[in-house]
């Protein structure tokens, strides 16, 4: 097992940081930048952008936070919600995204995985899938954040996305999404073994033994918290420490200074 | 290390990497002035010059060839002054690359540009690309990281990767450090005189990256 990476994910609604249950419910949390900027000192792998409601309207409102992060916060961050053609990756990578993030559009029209992953490469291109639970070991796909029911097996489509060029899946159970209840293992678990990409796992980290628990059972590759995070229940020093102690890898983040003013 | 007094101006060469930007941002986050140019004459009138990249090899060297900045780039290394290459950009320092086919590079460093292997140490395939955050160690305890880029940074400390393909450098002396990927041995910083590489992101590996690009500055 090589170095699980931890991911803050910030779900931002207009130019505020919101957080539901279950994609639902949504509760406004506080500044985006502020709340990116203190888990990037407090020592956080990376950090993910998802504009709720951009791929209602069309249009993605991230590129203060964008910008913001590019000048300020030196860790990679993706960028998701809303993007619907190279153009807008372009866009988005140029104002220094490390990754973008694709459902909606991605769904909608599978050549766009695709198109973006032979022109910027696959390292930039997470394929985001949201899981709801159908019955016994099966998935289906949703998008418009949980909205909106795809029919597609979630197994099925993280292959094909896959096999079009994606480099990465972040895998949110809609279900466990908020809920500070653990992850659906066996959701992650069928992904991660039928997919030879990195998965990102998310919807459902409520302590470090669920993430603990999740690393011990599956071949994950990394975990994306929000409300664990987001609400303080743990610091990313305790969960880093807690998988340290169960023999888990994880950035070293000893020694180091986060200076404001260099 | 310090850096200078008159503060250099670093100059990175705009060829269409798209981390571009986040390279700039990191120098100016450290108060150091930047200057993104495709032009041949700032090139070779630059005091530090840095070579950005990601994607793929053969396109990145049509980019520079197409740009007429393959000649300019060779005669600024000539004079020995700082040159840092950054993930494909490192790469590109080598002389050639098997990446979808061969590719030569800029020649810089002696060497060549293969592909992860496909199975880690213990046998067992792992995931390609290496993306995450690896430790950097010395690649054998007699090389010194004292007034390189990577001055005080302490071993074992954590940059980050996201890559497919790694460098063999033919001189074991251009080994600055290694890392590992489930115990594939990766040559994360090469060196040769002032001319440095980086296999991983400094402009995204945090404060670590931050002091490394920092150093860089200071090089004379």
């Amino acid at each position: 097992m090589s170095n699980v990476r931890l991911i803050a994910r910030l779900d931002i609604k207009g130019q505020n940081l919101i957080k539901g249950i279950r994609f639902e419910g949504l509760r406004v949390l506080g500044d985006p930048q502020q709340v990116a900027r203190r888990y990037y000192e407090n020592g956080i792998d990376e950090l993910i952008y998802i504009d709720t409601v951009a791929s209602l309207y069309g249009r993605n409102c991230l590129y203060d936070i964008v910008e913001y992060s590019t000048n300020n916060i030196f860790i990679p961050f993706t960028v998701g919600g809303g993007l619907c053609s190279v153009n807008d990756v372009k866009k988005v990578l140029r104002a220094g995204a490390e990754k973008v993030a694709i459902n909606t559009a991605a769904v909608r029209r599978p050549e766009l995985i695709d198109e973006i992953s032979k022109i910027f490469g696959s390292q930039c291109l997470v394929l985001s899938v949201q899981a709801k639970r159908r019955n016994n070991k099966s998935w289906e796909a949703f998008i418009e954040n949980g909205r909106e029911p795809t029919g597609l097996s979630v197994v099925e489509w993280v292959q094909k996305g896959e096999e079009m060029g994606a480099g990465e899946i972040l895998l949110t159970s809609v279900d466990q999404d908020g809920t500070l209840n653990g992850f659906d293992v066996e959701l992650i678990d069928a992904v991660v073994e039928n997919v030879t990409i990195p998965v990102i796992a998310c919807g459902g980290a409520g302590s470090p033994e669920d993430i603990i628990e999740l690393v011990k059972k599956t071949n994950v590759d990394a975990v994306a918290m929000a409300s664990l995070l987001h609400y303080n229940y743990f610091s990313i020093d305790e969960i880093r420490n807690d998988m340290s102690n169960h023999d888990i890898e994880v950035r070293s983040i000893e020694n180091i200074l986060y200076e404001n003013t260099p | 290390m310090r850096i200078p007094h008159s503060k250099p101006t670093i100059t990175i060469i705009d060829y269409g990497a798209s981390n571009l930007i986040s390279v700039a941002r990191a120098f100016e986050h450290l108060g150091i002035q930047t200057q993104l140019s495709d032009s041949p004459y700032d090139i070779t009138q630059a005091t530090h010059l840095v070579l950005p990249g990601v994607g793929a090899f053969g396109k990145a060297m049509e980019a520079l060839i197409k740009k007429k900045l393959v000649d300019p780039i060779r005669e600024y290394c000539l004079k020995k002054r700082p040159f840092i290459g950054i993930c494909l950009g490192m790469q590109i320092m080598l002389e050639f690359s098997m990446e979808f086919g061969d590719h030569k590079g800029l020649g810089l460093i002696a060497g060549k540009v293969v592909p992860i292997p496909k199975t880690g140490k213990d046998g067992k395939p792992h995931k390609i690309p290496n993306v995450g955050w690896r430790s950097l160690v010395q690649y054998s305890a007699n090389r010194v990281w004292d007034n390189t880029i990577l001055h005080d940074i302490t071993l074992k400390s954590s940059v980050y990767f996201a890559h497919s393909f790694r460098i063999i450098a033919e001189k074991e002396s251009d080994r600055l450090a290694d890392s590992f990927y489930d115990g594939i041995d990766i040559c994360s910083v090469i060196k040769s005189g002032n001319l440095y590489g980086c296999q991983f992101h400094p402009e995204k590996s945090g404060p670590v990256g931050l002091k490394i690009l920092r150093n860089f500055c200071c090089l004379e």
